[in-house]
């Protein structure tokens, strides 16, 4: 799984019918410095993730796992939304 | 999938079980204007290609193993398709044909006319 | 997913069975704002694109689970015509 941005979002009303109903982000991988890395890719979404909010999403088979049942053709999903990253450095005044 | 060009084929003695009876082409994937991307790779053949044809190359395990009858086999790549034509529209040439083939005269008026 | 735009077809006569009846098209990969970017992909086409329409193309296993291709030998499939694209210019 991999951290990202949603940047935009896409509208498609001719689709693959396993696809109906689902919403289309447009996704920015991030590095754990919140820096961009690669190239923006699209998701679904099962979490309701909006416009600005880092993410985490899964890629591969795995992004159709959370609609099961549906068969959706997914190969990325944001699958939740990043409330707070901690990247484990110690602050400067706890360094004794 | 991938546009290639089989460059050669390739014998084993000693090879995993599944393998046995498979074809194995020596495929190298192209670009769009017929230039090498990347390396080589080592595909399964479900379609009888030959040195020089043009082909469709899957790169994805299930695709690859079904494509030669397996249910499950330690096979990434197969060959399943031989292509016949490309249309393109990006003010390229397209892959060229064949080049086995010895057509020199048509196929250098077809490149001059394309790049008018 | 990936978006791209139809730039070509494909023709093979001698393929895998399973791929009879199918489309195949060159996709060329895009930004979302529309900039073209290196490679290519070969797709299998589920929702009758256009040549020189933006698409969505899902690649992998994935691919699969699209309509119609259930256990065929695919690693890319076209599963949408893009008709709008949004983006978040603030950031």
């Amino acid at each position: 799984m991999q951290l990202g941005r949603v940047v935009g979002c896409v509208w498609s009303s001719v689709k693959n019918v396993g696809l109906t109903g689902q919403r289309l982000l447009i996704v920015q991988p991030v590095k754990a410095d919140l820096s961009q890395t690669g190239r923006a890719i699209i998701c679904t979404d099962c979490t309701g993730a909006g416009s600005g909010e880092l993410i985490y999403w899964v890629r591969g088979k795995e992004a159709s796992f959370p609609f099961t049942d549906a068969e959706v053709p997914s190969d990325a999903t944001v699958v939740g939304i990043v409330d707070e990253l901690n990247l484990g450095k110690p602050k400067p005044e706890e360094g004794v | 999938m991938q546009i290639a060009r089989v460059i050669g084929d390739i014998t084993a003695t000693q090879k995993h079980p599944s393998h046995e009876g498979k074809k194995l082409l020596l495929v190298q994937p192209l670009d769009l204007d017929g230039s090498h991307r990347g390396m080589p790779v080592i595909a399964v053949d479900s379609v009888s290609a030959g040195i020089g044809d043009r082909v469709l190359l899957v790169q994805d395990g299930f695709a690859a193993f079904t494509t030669v009858g397996l249910k499950i086999a330690p096979i990434d790549s197969a060959v399943i398709g031989v292509i016949d034509h490309i249309q393109l529209d990006l003010g390229l040439d397209p892959v060229p044909a064949a080049p086995a083939e010895p057509r020199p005269a048509p196929k250098k008026q077809g490149k001059k006319n394309r790049a008018q | 997913m990936t978006l791209g735009r139809v730039v070509g077809t494909i023709v093979a006569t001698r393929k895998d069975p399973r791929l009879e009846g199918h489309k195949l098209l060159i996709v060329k990969p895009v930004t979302p704002d529309g900039k073209d970017e290196a490679g290519y992909l070969v797709a299998i086409d589920t929702v009758s694109a256009g040549f020189r329409e933006l698409v969505i193309t899902v690649a992998g296993s994935s691919a699969r689970m699209a309509d119609g291709c259930k256990d065929k030998p695919v690693d890319c499939v076209i599963v949408g015509i893009v008709d709008n694209v949004s983006m978040d210019t603030g950031r």
